[in-house]
């Protein structure tokens, strides 16, 4: 079987760049690489991982610079053409800004860096990200952002319930949503979201750094999993 | 010319740092201040005299690249 192509790529300042690659390779069918940003042309892939990190130091707003990076066009034509493409931390929030995912993610209302490990629920199962969990699956996953809190209008976040593209939401251990739970302030417990098609998924919580359980938690491998199991068309 | 651009979150977008900064001036004794909200300024030189295609210029930047619209709103003058 042919093996399935992994971009991971690296814009100046992105960090979690080697974790994803790192994660990547935990799948031997795989066969994944970096892009660099500036390559206008990186050529056909089954799957792409925008990483997290702070991109052009996050300067005027998270991601707001890297959106027009000279692969963004490249990263638009896979998401358009349906194929997986997966925005973790940084990578979320350039999901936003490139306008791929709707909302905005923007500073955190405890104004502090949170770096700990929290618990999400899988709010559906019907994507490629999440067909490996079971409905409702508290997954333990660590964070690491000052810049989280999902914000979207009502009328957008109509959309994503209505769409069921709310993809995490903060949890309890139990799996109870609720503020307590939730570390940033994100508006309904938000914690990532799938675009209409589901095929792509902005999350602001690290998978790539929840694969091994010497880390903490190996709940991150079902996100790849998942994401990887596909075949290539 | 010279563009002052202003960005400030909309109505409606929760501001910890405003809040926070509220509180400070709160205690230093100003309690007369009801809300704080914090934005940004940006000012951006150009080339040139014609200041309607400056206007049109710099509204586009403001839309593209300077403002989150799910967050922010703007307003600029050109001097």
């Amino acid at each position: 079987m042919p093996r399935l192509s992994v971009a991971v790529v690296v814009f100046p300042g992105s960090n979690c760049d080697y974790d994803c690659f790192w994660a990547v390779t935990q799948f031997p069918h795989c066969r994944v690489q970096y892009v660099w940003h500036k390559d206008a042309n990186p050529g056909r892939f089954d799957v792409i991982i925008l990483p997290g990190g702070f991109s052009y130091g996050d300067y005027l707003r998270c991601g707001a610079l890297a959106r027009f990076s000279p692969v963004m066009q490249a990263i638009v034509d896979h998401a358009r053409q349906g194929r997986p493409l997966l925005g973790i931390c940084n990578g979320f929030q350039i999901l936003c800004e490139a306008g791929l995912l709707p909302g905005a993610l923007y500073r955190n209302n405890s104004l502090t860096f949170i770096c700990e490990h929290v618990y999400v629920r899988a709010e559906t199962t019907a994507s490629v990200f999440t067909r490996a969990c079971t409905p409702g699956q508290v997954l333990n996953l660590p964070i690491a952002h000052g810049e989280g809190q999902y914000f979207a209008d009502d009328a957008t976040l109509r959309q994503l319930e209505d769409g069921r593209q709310i993809a995490f939401r903060y949890c309890a251990r139990d799996g109870a949503a609720g503020a307590q739970a939730n570390p940033n302030g994100s508006r309904d417990n938000i914690a990532g979201i799938f675009n209409a098609a589901k095929n792509v998924l902005g999350m602001m919580p690290h998978p790539e750094r929840a694969m091994d359980a010497r880390l903490g938690s190996c709940d991150g491998q079902l996100i790849f999993q998942g994401m990887l199991a596909a075949v290539r068309a | 010319m010279k563009a002052h651009i202003f960005v400030t979150l909309k109505q409606g977008v929760l501001d910890p740092q405003g809040s926070t900064v509220q509180r400070s001036l709160q205690q230093m004794g100003y309690a007369a201040v009801q809300s704080v909200r914090i934005g940004k300024f940006m000012e951006v030189e150009l080339a040139g005299t014609d200041r309607e295609a400056a206007a049109a210029h710099v509204d586009e930047m403001c839309r593209k690249l300077f403002v989150n619209p799910n967050i922010e709103e703007y307003r600029f003058e050109l001097r």
